[in-house]
Order: structure tokens, then sequence, then C-alpha cells
């Protein structure tokens, strides 16, 4: 029988041409059913990419309940740490590496002076943060935890701003005013965009904007009482209605510095978990907490899991695009089956003349593969032009995600492929039950 | 009349076939239903209007530049109003932390009835003055403005503790369902405040979701509010003079002092524009839906045409020996169009049950309302106007059989 799939795809070939209609609506809906589902994959699989895969199990949240039972969300403690408590994660230096993190937005103030002075969105970041994202630098680097405990005045920038201001050369070592202070720069970041944004998406907030542009040390931001351009979350009822301004801020029980530490090895973690818990005890038992330790640790995975990074839309849609594409499954077997059993005279005659059932499977298989081949290549036409009109559909940070690449065009053609096959087994399963004497007969 | 019988033990035959269509319009019913349910929550979530004349009205993000204190930045904030006020295109404006759709932060106030209660209800604080009923283009339907000698000044960390507010309706709503807001006092997290003014509709910073509850639940507090770091001028400009006045703002604030940015590509924003930005998800949703729906509409559509096809051209015999023995051409098309109802309506049957399940589980997850009867009716009755449609053409085809195909052998 060798050779046989051949013959069964000029066969296959040679009766489209005769059921043009049924063929081509075939065609049509595996070629939309694939290119709706596809082109709401490849959001999805943006949106829901991990952005440090060599790294995201080791890299950790800690959360620590400063609310209390009468204040919390649920029995959850707050997603962002106080001062009180992030300041004692970077004093007790438990983990391999620690970074505290909040969004700012800091103006720069260029040399000459006609020009006007821009703001850019950045972070207020301890000295770990490059070292523990794996911050790609072009020139120079981050600072040391001497500059921390220092509150030197430098300044990390990005690749952006550097191109801006000093039109791309090494700019380490140069000057630059932000907010009317002067910053040295150390360092001048490579092209980093990981994507979500997962470092700070509590503070900032959206998770699919680019990375910030300004890195300045997390002490010397509060020093300034630069205050943060993210969220910060209060403790219920104004504990202290007496003091007010920064300083009973900063001691007060608001949330709004982003914690991560690094925990090598899963044994760290749990060593980590369990300081934690003592160290809120200890809170407990200074009276600082009036409840018992409630705290959590949370890799990058179950963090972004917990933000509910994905976007709901992209969710719905990659949901109603596979329903979609159920339902032009459904609709495929009872074209196939119809295009099929058409075809049963002729079946009846390749089964008297000696075919063997799992001939005629076999053939009609090769002919749903072919159709599924046809259905695939609409479906990736359709997959671009769908990919060229997302931004109809997602916000513009969400649409430039989603790219058409390489392994999206074979999982077109794949999926494509597979659809009209799987459609393909039950239709063919009947066409092979046909018997050759009946169909003879009645054909008089 | 048809007989019923006949097609239901002719459907018998073709059990595989049949069964397949009955699932593919339950599936395509229990999708069309909900999809349509969303786009239309969607629609009416976001054509819902602020209460504010947002033709009009312009945002100035303005961010401070240097160590002002506290002090300075409220001097200089009154001297960019007046400015503001003075120009020509303006009709009034004040500063605030936030605007209507503006989809940022909002400072999230809780307001109690008693202040040693537990008991609270959550709301969004404009900052305002005494310009800023007229700025938004807002009426008080109850109560009165606040007085220019009522406006405080309040430090970003400094707990709210106005002597007077101003809420919306909705909120006096939740908060005195009796209708006694007026003159009441409640409490802010800074102490006692009595409510003086009552407006009609002011939607807050977030466009929310279907289900967020406090859109509509705003108090002014009379206050402005000393942050160093920034804040944002809502302008509302006269008549036709929009586009100008955005363009003659920000250059006569540079020219009052230089030390301030605002960003030249997103540090303005018209009201128009952030309404667009802040329902892009839900526009977009909704265009999936509806672009989802038609596709799978049309797949149904395709689907009965290409079964049906095939059913007349397996049954041409048997259709000339009904027509042979007096059958007319309408007792076939007849024939074919009840045999579609009949399979639709099992359908519709099956698919009410599943468009229930998918919306209960769409309740659940995506915030959604229960989904109205209704929409699963439109969605029924718009699949049995697609299946009369969609059988038309290979009924007529069927029709059109002679009677003399009964005496041929194929």
């Amino acid at each position: 029988m060798r050779g046989m799939p051949g013959y069964y795809f000029s066969l296959a070939l040679r009766s489209f041409r005769r059921n043009q209609v049924l063929t081509a609506l075939v065609i049509m809906l595996m070629g939309c059913g694939v290119a709706t589902s596809m082109v709401t994959w490849a959001v999805f699989r943006a949106t829901a990419a991990d952005p440090i895969p060599w790294k995201s199990s080791q890299l950790f949240v800690p959360q620590i309940d400063n609310f209390g039972p009468t204040h919390n969300y649920q029995g959850k403690p707050p997603e962002l740490l106080s001062y009180t408590d992030a300041t004692a994660l970077l004093r007790d230096r438990q983990a391999r590496r620690q970074a505290l993190i909040y969004a700012i937005r800091l103006s720069v103030v260029p040399d000459e002076q006609q020009r006007q002075p821009f703001s850019l969105p950045g972070d207020a970041v301890s000295s770990d943060f490059f070292a523990m994202f794996d911050v790609p630098f072009r020139y120079g680097g981050g600072w040391s935890t001497a500059d921390d405990d220092q509150r030197a005045g430098v300044v990390v920038i990005s690749e952006a701003l550097n191109q801006q201001l000093f039109g791309g050369t090494n700019s380490v070592g140069r000057e630059l005013t932000l907010d009317t202070h002067s910053y040295r720069i150390v360092g001048v970041l490579g092209s980093w965009n990981p994507r979500p944004r997962f470092f700070d998406v509590s503070s900032s907030g959206y998770p699919f904007d680019h990375p910030g542009q300004i890195y300045i040390p997390f002490n010397r931001a509060v020093d300034l009482q630069k205050s943060t351009s993210g969220n910060t979350v209060c403790s219920g009822d104004g504990n202290n209605p007496g003091s007010v301004g920064w300083d009973a801020f900063l001691h007060g029980e608001c949330g709004w510095i982003a914690a991560w530490v690094e925990l090598p090895a899963p044994a760290d973690a749990e060593h980590y978990l369990q300081y934690l818990g003592n160290y809120a005890a200890e809170q407990q038992h200074v009276g600082r907490f009036a409840w018992p330790a409630n705290v959590r640790l949370r890799n990058v995975v179950q963090w972004l899991d917990v933000e509910r990074v994905v976007p709901k839309t992209s969710k719905l849609s990659l949901m109603v695009s596979l329903s979609f594409l159920l339902i032009c499954l459904v609709n495929a077997v009872g074209l196939l089956l119809a295009r099929f059993m058409r075809r049963a005279p002729e079946i009846g005659v390749r089964r008297a003349l000696g075919a063997s059932r799992s001939a005629i499977y076999e053939q009609f298989l090769v002919e749903a593969t072919t159709i599924g081949m046809a259905g695939g290549l609409l479906g990736l036409v359709l997959t671009w032009l769908g990919m060229k009109g997302i931004g109809l559909v997602f916000e513009p940070q969400i649409a430039e995600l989603a790219h058409f690449d390489g392994s999206l065009l074979m999982l077109t053609m794949l999926v494509a492929i597979a659809a009209t096959v799987i459609a393909a087994f039950y239709p063919a399963w009947r066409a092979a039950q046909v018997q050759p004497a009946w169909q003879l007969k009645s054909n008089g | 009349m048809m007989q019923i019988q006949p097609i239901i033990a002719a459907l018998r035959r073709h059990k595989a076939a049949t069964i397949l269509i009955v699932l593919q319009i339950a599936l395509t019913l229990a999708i069309v239903s909900n999809a349509l349910f969303i786009v239309q929550t969607r629609v009416v979530h976001l054509s819902r209007p602020t209460g504010v004349d947002e033709e009009h009205l312009f945002v100035i993000k303005n961010e401070w530049v240097g160590k002002l204190d506290t002090a300075q930045v409220d001097a200089q904030m009154h001297a960019d109003l007046a400015t503001l006020r003075n120009l020509p295109g303006v009709r009034d404006a004040f500063a605030s932390e936030a605007y209507p759709l503006g989809g940022g932060w909002g400072w999230l106030e809780s307001i109690k009835w008693q202040p040693d209660k537990p008991r609270h209800q959550l709301a969004v604080i404009y900052f305002a003055d005494e310009h800023a009923l007229t700025t938004f283009g807002i009426t008080l339907i109850a109560g009165r403005n606040f007085h220019a000698d009522e406006i405080g000044r309040i430090g970003l960390y400094d707990p709210a503790a106005p002597a007077v507010v101003i809420i919306t309706r909705d909120l006096a709503q939740k908060l005195f369902p009796d209708g006694s807001a007026l003159g009441r006092t409640v409490y802010l997290t800074g102490g006692p405040t009595t409510i003086i003014g009552i407006v009609d509709r002011l939607q807050g910073p977030y466009a929310g979701s279907t289900t967020r509850s406090i859109d509509d639940d705003q108090i002014l507090v009379p206050a402005y509010l000393d942050d160093v770091a920034h804040c944002d001028y809502l302008v509302r400009a006269k008549p036709g003079e929009l586009q100008a006045t955005m363009q003659a703002a920000p250059k006569a604030l540079l020219a009052l002092n230089h030390m301030r940015v605002i960003n030249p590509d997103d540090g303005m924003i018209a009201l128009t524009q952030a309404r667009v930005q802040s329902y892009a998800g839900d526009r977009g949703v909704a265009i999936m839906m509806g672009v989802v729906c038609l596709m799978l509409l049309l797949a149904t559509a395709g689907g009965i045409i290409g079964l049906s096809s095939f059913w007349v051209s397996q049954r041409r015999r048997q259709i000339g020996i009904r027509r042979a023995l007096g059958a007319t051409r309408r007792d076939i098309l007849g024939y074919f169009q009840t045999e579609n109802f009949l399979i639709v309506t099992a359908g519709v049957l099956l698919g009410t049950l599943l468009g229930v399940a998918v919306n209960l589980s769409l309740m659940k997850y995506w915030e959604l309302p229960r989904m109205p009867l209704a929409a699963l009716m439109l969605g029924a009755i718009l699949l049995w106007l697609l299946g009369q449609l969609a059988v038309l053409g290979p009924a007529r085809r069927a029709a059109a059989v002679p009677p003399v195909e009964a005496t041929r052998s194929l």
C-alpha cells in the first residue's frame, strides 16, 4: 500500500472540485475559528508570560499584615509594606538579596535654561534591585549598599533618557538635575522591558507600561520626602488624629512600598517565611500589632496571579474564541459528514473492488488533513490580518505586546490541521462503514 | 397543516447529523446570548454620562519642580487659578487631584455615621472650591455652594477634616436612604462634617467595572490639596474656545512661573479624550463580542445550509415520489422549513440551559450581572430567523424537484 497517501491526496484535491461549496465552507470555518483563537492566544500568551523565567521561582514578595483583622481585606495582609516593616526587612538581611521599591515621578531639569523641565516615571529602589532582577546595563552599573546607607545622590537612567539627554554617549559620572537636586549618573540601563512589569505592579498599578526611566536610592527619596506616584493604602481609621504630615505618614500604618527578596533554594524560602512570622510575632509582642502573625511569601508566578495581572479582557476573549473554535469544529463534523456521505456510491465501488475499511478511513483522514492545511493557510492570512486589527480591541500597551512569530505560525497550522482531523474522525468512520453490496444495489 | 410525525421519523434516520446541528445551535445560542449581553452591559457602561460638561472641560496636569513647601504650593495654586480664570476663553477653573474618568488615583475616603462604630461607606474625594460647581457644570439639587471663606488647606498626609462638604445624590441616598442627608453630620477620617449641599450627578475618577459600586459616590471637600508634587487644574472653556484655551492655558501658566512641568505629550487632556481612553477596554470587548457573534451566526448559517443541501440531495427520489403523489411545491418547502424549525427549537431548548450555565460562571468571574431572559429570547429569535433564512435556499431547490424524479433510478 505504499504511496497510497499520495494517491489519496490527489483524490482529495479532485473531490474539492466536485464539492466546492461544502469544501469552501469547511475551509472558511476552520480558517476563521483558528485565526480568532490564534489572535487572542497571542495576546493572552503575551499578557500571561513569565517575565523572568530563569529566576521566577527564586524571587518572592513578603507580605506582613499591619492592618489587622478589622481593617485588612478579607483577612489578607496588604499588598504593600509599611515603611517600618519594609526597612526592618532591609536591615535584617535574612535573604540573599532584598529590594525595596516605590514608584515615583521625577522632573528632569535640563542644563540649558531655555529648555522646559519635563517629568518622567521612575522608581526609588534599594541597591539590590539591579542584581536581583538581572537588570542589564549599557554603561556603568547600580550603586552599592554603602551608597544606600549614605543616602548618596546617585542615579541610574534608561537607555532612552540617555539618548535624549546625552545623545547615547557614555554618561556615567555626569551630573543630572532631578527635582532641582543634583545626582551623579552611575549607570545607564541596556534595553530592559520585562512584560508584565512585575516588580512594582502593586505600587504602579498598571503592569503593561514600560519600566520607569529613572532609578534613585530608596533612602534618598525618603529623605527628600518624595511622595509615591503609586498606590498608598492606609489602615482604616486615621490612627493618630493628632499627628499629621510626612513623619506621621512614614511611621504610620500605611502600605506603599513593594518589597522583594531573593531566596535561591526552597529551604531558604521556608526559613524566610519563618523569619517573617517571627518578626510579626515580635511586633505583636512589643504591642504594635494586636493580632497574631499574618504573613505571606509568594514567588513571581504566584504574585502575578494574586495581583490578577492578566487582563480579564484577554482571558475572556481567549475563552470566547475557543468556544467559537469549538462551534466551528462541531459545524465541520456535520459538513464533513455530508461531504463524505455524499460520496457513498464512490465508497461502495471502492469497497467492492477490495478496499478495506481502514483504507477508506485512511483516505478520508488524508482528505481531512488536506482540508485542514487549506484551512490553516486561510487561518494564517486571517491571523495576520487580525494581528493588525487587535489595536481596535485591546488597549495599545497590550496590543503592542502580541507578535506574529514563527511559533504562532506553526501553531496556527497545527491547530487547523488537528482540528479538522479530529472533526473528521466520526465522518470518516461512517464513510468506512458503507456496505459495498448495498451501495451497488441501491444504485442499480 | 404539516405533519410533524414523518419529519421526526426522517430525522431518526439522520441521528448524527441532527444531533450535530442541535448541538451547534445550542452552543451558538449559549455564546451569542451571553456575548450580546456583555455587549449590552459594556455599551450601557461606556455611555453613562459623567454629569459634567465634558464638551468644554479639560485638565492640566501640573507638576511642581523644586522644593516648594506646602504654603508656597498653596500660594502658587491660587495665583495659577487666578491666571486661568482671567484667560478670555475660560469660563471657570478649580484645582483638584483627580478628574472624572481620569482613571488614575483618587482619594478614597471612608464615611461613618457614628465616629466610634466601624460601619462605613466609601466614597472618592474631589478637592474643590466655590468655583468647582460652575467648572464641572453641575447643579445643586439641594442646599448651597461653598463660600469662599470655607475653602481650607489640606496636606497630602493629613486626614480629611472639612467643616462642610457637598456630596452626590447617589452618595446621599446610600448614607441616608430616607432623603434626609442635607444638613446631617457624618464622620470622615479627620472628624465630623456637615453636608451642606447635594449635587445631581458627578462621576468619579475611576471608569470602573460594571459593578463597581462607588462610581457615582463623590464628596466635594472645600480645600486646596497642598501636594508638593502635583495638582490637576480642571478648566471649563467657553463654547467654541476649547482648542484655543488648551493652547493658551499652559503658556500662561509657564509665563507665570517657569519651575513647573506640563508635559507636552500627556500634560493636558480634554475630557472627551479621557472618555475615549478610559473606556477603551470596554469598547474593545464590545467590538470583539460583536464580531464573534456575527461570525458565529454566519458559521451556523453555513452549517445549516450545508447539511440541508445534503439532505435535499439525498432525498431527491423521495421528494419526487411525494410530488408524484400530489404534494405541492409548497408542501415540500414547508416540510424542510418545519424540519428546520424543529431542529432549531431543540437547539434553543438545550442552548437556554447552556446559556444560563455560562452566565452563572461569568457572573462569578467577570462580575457580570444576571442575564435577563430577554437576552436568551433575542438569541433564540435570531436563531429561528437565521435557520429559516439558511434553509430557504436548499428547501427551494427541494421544491423545484420535478415529480418525474420518482421514476429515475438515481
